[in-house]
């Protein structure tokens, strides 16, 4: 038996505790940001293989979901920093070491393509959109020219965008229920999956809700893939990642992760998905809604179960 | 120069002396500490193994913390001392994350804080405030390049281990066991 007295600690966020130091900031914006990259993903693909008439909401209109979100992630961002005037120091530095960095970096580039693409897509929303001042129409007519170059930067933005999210924990080996390369593949399949359902929940055709919910389907499946991954990995380390995934299986985030995660925001809309598929009646809302609360679900509860995660010594 | 401590966890009391000299001498905030004391009990009564040791910031060479900053603003300063600096520190919260010793703490004006192994003591010839306030003299300090450093002289002398170095951080606290 082995007893552990801290006199005076750190090292345990029950006595101290502002090591936890990220709250719902953090997880809302990897929620938001791998939304968004989703969204930014699918339009640009379906541009790129020139289905843009077949699937219009989601090269379109789901886009103009993107700039909202990353404005409220960043706006979320900069709600979390302690030292606030001091954000501009992200813009002064590039640090290839630093995942957050990185994060920073991709976000002040694929948030002006989002607006730009939205911007190309404005009569979509205000079909009498005039731009009135002549040289944001040469711009606009310059832009079209390229807007194959443009969506390919976008598709391969995203793709970074949503891989960052899980990558910015991943990194972090003081917490070893982050510390696993997983979570880049399942953090950009959960915002890819966030992506499709924002397009089902705004698309009006039949055609392209029933793509859109294959795709879902699809990429459902190689999240509980990774997930199933994911613990198979732990379980085979070292102690210090087995009493990291125990979080998760009999731990204290054990009906969280299972329930609203993974039943709730895979099982439940994959199954939807496919009875929808089978041509059974099923509101297109019912697995969207689910695959975006288990989405953000997903986020939250690595962030706050990951803080709880340490190196056992 | 490769500055060191190394706390002998035979002599200490665990009176908590370093930690008070710390807050006094550094002007830590109330609610906060960049050293504490651990003191682990193992066995069945009667018989038990205690260890007590004083612990802080690792100084690691291969520090998690200055690899994972935004901004540049934690950075290894003379001697491989791991230091923020407030003006660059956008208070992320990533090196405190990235610690696997918990050493740091957002101090409540905004930017991460943590033992910088009283780097202003230092240059005026003086040791840290936890090593010369400790009644016991169990904390040793000095620069591992100079053979005949406190530290050095001490780590030649005795068995000695460090915490969690499996995580690859290679920590520059020293325990004497």
């Amino acid at each position: 038996m082995k007893e552990e007295i801290i006199v005076s600690g750190r090292m345990n966020q029950m006595i101290d505790p502002h090591l936890n130091i990220w709250h719902w900031e953090i997880p809302l914006y990897l929620f938001l940001g791998g939304l968004a990259a989703g969204v930014l993903f699918f339009a640009a693909l379906f541009f790129i293989n020139g289905k843009e008439n077949t699937y219009p909401t989601a090269v379109r209109k789901a886009p103009f979901i993107a700039p909202i979100a990353l404005i409220i992630g960043l706006l979320a961002l900069f709600f979390d920093l302690r030292h606030k005037l001091y954000f501009w120091q992200l813009y002064t530095h590039i640090r290839l070491m630093s995942p957050m960095s990185w994060g920073a970096w991709t976000l002040m580039i694929i948030t002006p393509i989002s607006f730009i693409w939205c911007a190309l897509n404005i009569r979509e929303l205000f079909p009498k959109w005039d731009w009135n001042y002549e040289w944001i129409k040469e711009t606009e007519v310059f832009l079209r020219k390229y807007q194959l170059v443009l969506a390919w930067a976008m598709m391969i933005y995203a793709m970074i965008l949503g891989i960052y999210t899980g990558i910015l924990l991943s990194a972090f080996n003081a917490r070893p229920l982050w510390n696993t390369s997983i979570l880049g593949p399942l953090f950009l399949a959960s915002g890819l999956s966030a992506g499709a359902s924002v397009t089902i929940l705004m698309s009006k055709i039949k055609k392209e809700r029933k793509r859109f919910a294959e795709i879902d389907l699809i990429v459902i499946g190689i999240e509980l893939f990774l997930i199933i991954h994911m613990f198979m990995g732990f379980l085979a380390s070292t102690e210090v990642q087995v009493d990291a995934a125990g979080l998760f299986l009999g731990g204290p985030y054990t009906m969280a992760f299972w329930i609203f995660v993974v039943i709730l925001g895979m099982l439940l809309p994959a199954i939807l998905e496919i009875m929808e598929i089978r041509k059974y009646h099923i509101p297109a809302f019912a697995p969207a809604i689910l695959v975006l609360f288990g989405s953000l679900m997903l986020r939250f509860i690595f962030v706050y179960a990951g803080q709880v995660s340490r190196w056992l010594y | 120069m490769r500055y060191a401590m190394a706390v002998d966890t035979k002599k200490c009391v665990g009176c908590s002396d370093c930690v008070v000299a710390c807050q006094t001498e550094n002007n830590v905030p109330i609610g906060f500490c960049r050293d504490w004391v651990v003191e682990v009990m193992a066995g069945t009564y009667p018989q038990l193994e205690i260890e007590i040791r004083s612990e802080r910031c690792n100084h690691c060479a291969n520090a998690p913390c200055v690899r994972c900053c935004p901004t540049g603003a934690s950075y290894f300063a003379e001697g491989g001392i791991v230091l923020v600096e407030p003006n660059k520190c956008i208070g992320c919260g990533a090196c405190i994350a990235s610690c696997p010793y918990d050493a740091r703490y957002p101090h409540p004006e905004g930017y991460v804080d943590k033992c910088t192994f009283c780097l202003h003591r230092l240059k005026n010839g003086l040791k840290p405030a936890c090593v010369a306030v400790c009644p016991t003299k169990c904390i040793y300090f000095g620069d591992l390049h100079d053979p005949n450093s406190d530290a050095s002289v001490v780590l030649k002398k005795r068995k000695f281990k460090t915490l969690i170095p499996e995580a690859g951080t290679k920590p520059q606290l020293y325990f004497l066991i």
